[in-house]
């Protein structure tokens, strides 16, 4: 395949974490944007940086701002407040076609009347690219895309995902800044997902193009992503690599977003030196967590352990630094390569666990309404205060 | 009892359809009558078309219609056109649904008050700036193009309803200009609308009695408008011709319309999927 020369400002796609160095400058800043309909506030006073060659996802379920903020980036809504720079450029009052910026719309909008070909050079004859360059670097584009053999063909003939990867061509042909793609799998059959999702990264890899993805779907984010910023009615919640949001939730929300999470009602018992040691509510069962953060003895905070971090035994495990509890198995789905478990705890709540099932077994290892011992590291603990 | 039912939606489903065509072919069938009588049968014979081209009364009056028809057409498709962008384009505003209902309100209005109406606006209008300085054909072109802007735009809109935004949206991303977007993405897509629309306003201007009738002078006379004087003298052959020949062109039209509308929701709804 060939590679698209990058414009001085397209480096290789991003490496290490330039979010952690304070000396490399954001390649776009959002400095208190805010957008209001009416009386509706759909992005509130929101800052975020993006570095050059990240593969930054929006995330949030449907009305949480993500889509207006986007569409702020890509030009098409003016923010009511806040100012928007693109590589130290202020790009706030630039209508959308003078913008360094291409966007991937969620229903693709490529246009029928047009051919493959004619679709992804219309941006270049919309620039004055002259009709030698517009050739080639169309054609590269259907190289990288894999869709020379359709290049005459008109879009209604082709499957969706052949129309999402014209879509991707035409905004890539541009040689943009930034891509902006708004909720690329959604419309994508499961494995048809899976696929694309590899090939987005290999194409943003090789373009070192920066992507700002938006979507709702937290296993897309989780696998696309170098950064997750998660929204919520028009504020960002958390910012972090997909490992941070998922281990180190910052609040209930967040940690219920991604996957699942148990939670336990605790009083705090004692807190020094980063570790906070809570009594369960019910059972009266001693937890210890990893804490930074000022907690007060005797104060209500809830304890989360995701489902996989809990070990499930017959026998009373006797691993220190662990906290054990008790419970009788209430329901179990067996999925082959792992199963759940519901525990009820003495306490009376359900406790969901997942296993991978390692040993080979045809019968299964344990049954409904056997008594259990439930453990976990200490480590695996998230402090929940909110 | 299957049977039964059957037996009788289908004779139910035949004399609906007699009784809406039986008319037009009888006429039809009488237009070839050799006979100058109207009701009896004189033999097949094509005289009364020939008729027909010898009358320069009714051939001035076929090509002013078609005059009319396709200037009163064009503009009110372009006008419609128009209004149909603006409808669809101006977003939420107050008011709104009553401007569009304003819009579609020529099509029930009834053609007597809309015809009198437009007559009495020109009259008005002669007096108080002296133009129209007679009425006749530029007058009727007038009133059909008020009336048929109305169906051209409720077929735009409608149109324009079911288009994806994003379209114009991703062509103004990838660099065009508002103006250039309109001409490369909109216009190209709601094309079929327009033509719907401009045989549409055709037809309907070709039809028009009423309306023509009060907005026309002493010297314009439409097809529609000679047929009527000449049947109230009595139904001749020749006027079955004529009306045949009529319903040719206006059939013609209505089917191209139909079956223009019918392609446009086709490839709207069934974007071919699979590639080959």
């Amino acid at each position: 395949m060939t590679e698209p020369t990058g414009e001085s400002t397209q480096t290789a796609a991003c490496t290490g974490t330039p979010w952690e160095d304070s000396d490399t400058r954001p390649f776009i800043e959002l400095r208190g944007l805010s957008k209001q309909f009416g009386v509706f506030t759909a992005v509130n006073n929101v800052d975020l940086e993006i570095y050059q060659g990240e593969l930054f996802t929006i995330l949030g379920g449907s009305g949480c701002g993500k889509s207006t903020l986007l569409r702020m980036l890509a030009g098409f809504e003016r923010p009511s407040a806040g100012r928007i720079l693109i590589d130290g450029v202020d790009v706030s009052d630039m209508p959308a076609y003078d913008r360094p910026v291409n966007m991937m719309f969620q229903s693709y909008a490529v246009f029928p009347h047009m051919s493959v070909e004619q679709n992804i050079a219309y941006g270049l004859k919309k620039e004055g690219v002259a009709r030698s360059e517009i050739e080639s670097r169309v054609s590269e584009m259907l190289d990288l895309v894999q869709l020379k053999t359709l290049a005459r063909y008109k879009p209604g003939k082709l499957s969706g995902g052949q129309q999402q990867r014209v879509a991707l061509a035409r905004a890539l042909v541009k040689r943009p800044k930034v891509l902006l793609l708004d909720e690329p799998l959604a419309a994508l059959d499961k494995k048809l997902r899976e696929q694309t999702q590899f090939e987005l990264m290999n194409i943003q890899d090789k373009l070192g193009t920066t992507f700002v993805v938006v979507t709702h779907d937290q296993e897309e984010a989780m696998t696309l992503a170098t950064r997750i910023a998660v929204m919520r009615t028009g504020e960002f919640v958390q910012i972090g690599t997909p490992s941070e949001v998922y281990e180190y939730p910052c609040n209930h929300y967040v940690a219920d977003f991604f996957g699942n999470i148990n939670i336990f009602e605790a009083t705090v018992v004692n807190a020094r030196d980063g570790i906070v040691t809570a009594e369960l509510e019910g059972t009266g069962t001693l937890v210890e967590a990893n804490h930074e953060g000022p907690l007060a003895r005797g104060q209500k905070i809830r304890i989360g352990v995701r489902p996989e971090k809990l070990l499930i035994n017959r026998d009373e495990p006797g691993t220190a630094g662990h906290t054990v509890t008790r419970g009788v198995v209430e329901d179990l789905a067996y999925y082959g390569n792992r199963s759940i478990y519901r525990v009820r705890s003495g306490s009376g709540r359900v406790i969901e666990v997942s296993t991978q099932n390692y040993q080979r077994s045809a019968k299964l290892l344990l049954e409904w309404d056997d008594e259990v011992y439930l453990s976990w590291d200490s480590s695996c603990s998230v402090v929940l205060t909110e | 009892m299957k049977q039964r039912s059957s037996t009788f939606l289908y004779s139910v489903l035949s004399f609906g359809f007699a009784f809406l065509y039986l008319p037009i072919f009888v006429l039809m069938a009488y237009s070839f009558n050799d006979s100058r009588l109207a009701t009896v049968w004189g033999g097949f014979s094509t005289r009364w078309y020939r008729a027909l081209l010898e009358n320069q009364q009714i051939l001035d009056a076929a090509l002013l219609s078609l005059n009319i028809a396709a200037v009163s057409a064009t503009l009110a498709t372009i006008l419609g056109t128009l209004a149909g962008l603006a409808l669809n384009r101006m977003g939420r505003y107050r008011g709104r649904t009553l401007f569009t209902g304003m819009i579609a309100a020529p099509l029930v209005m009834p053609e007597v008050i809309t015809g009198l109406s437009l007559l009495l606006l020109f009259v008005s209008l002669q007096e108080l700036i002296g133009w129209p300085s007679s009425r006749g054909a530029n007058t009727i072109t007038i009133a059909h193009i008020t009336f048929s802007m109305a169906y051209v735009a409720v077929i735009v809109q409608s149109r324009l309803a079911s288009m994806d935004r994003s379209l114009e949206e991703a062509a103004m991303d990838l660099g065009g200009r508002p103006f250039a977007v309109t001409m490369d993405i909109t216009l190209p897509l709601i094309l079929p609308a327009m033509a719907s629309g401009w045989l549409l306003a055709f037809t309907l201007s070709l039809d028009d009695l009423v309306i023509a009738s009060f907005t026309a002078g002493a010297g314009a006379n439409t097809l529609p408008m000679v047929i009527y004087s000449k049947v109230r003298l009595g139904v001749t052959p020749e006027v079955n011709a004529l009306a045949t020949l009529i319903i040719a062109v206006v059939s013609m039209g209505v089917l191209l319309a139909g079956w223009n509308m019918l392609r446009q929701q086709r490839a709207a709804v069934e974007p071919r999927s699979g590639a080959t």
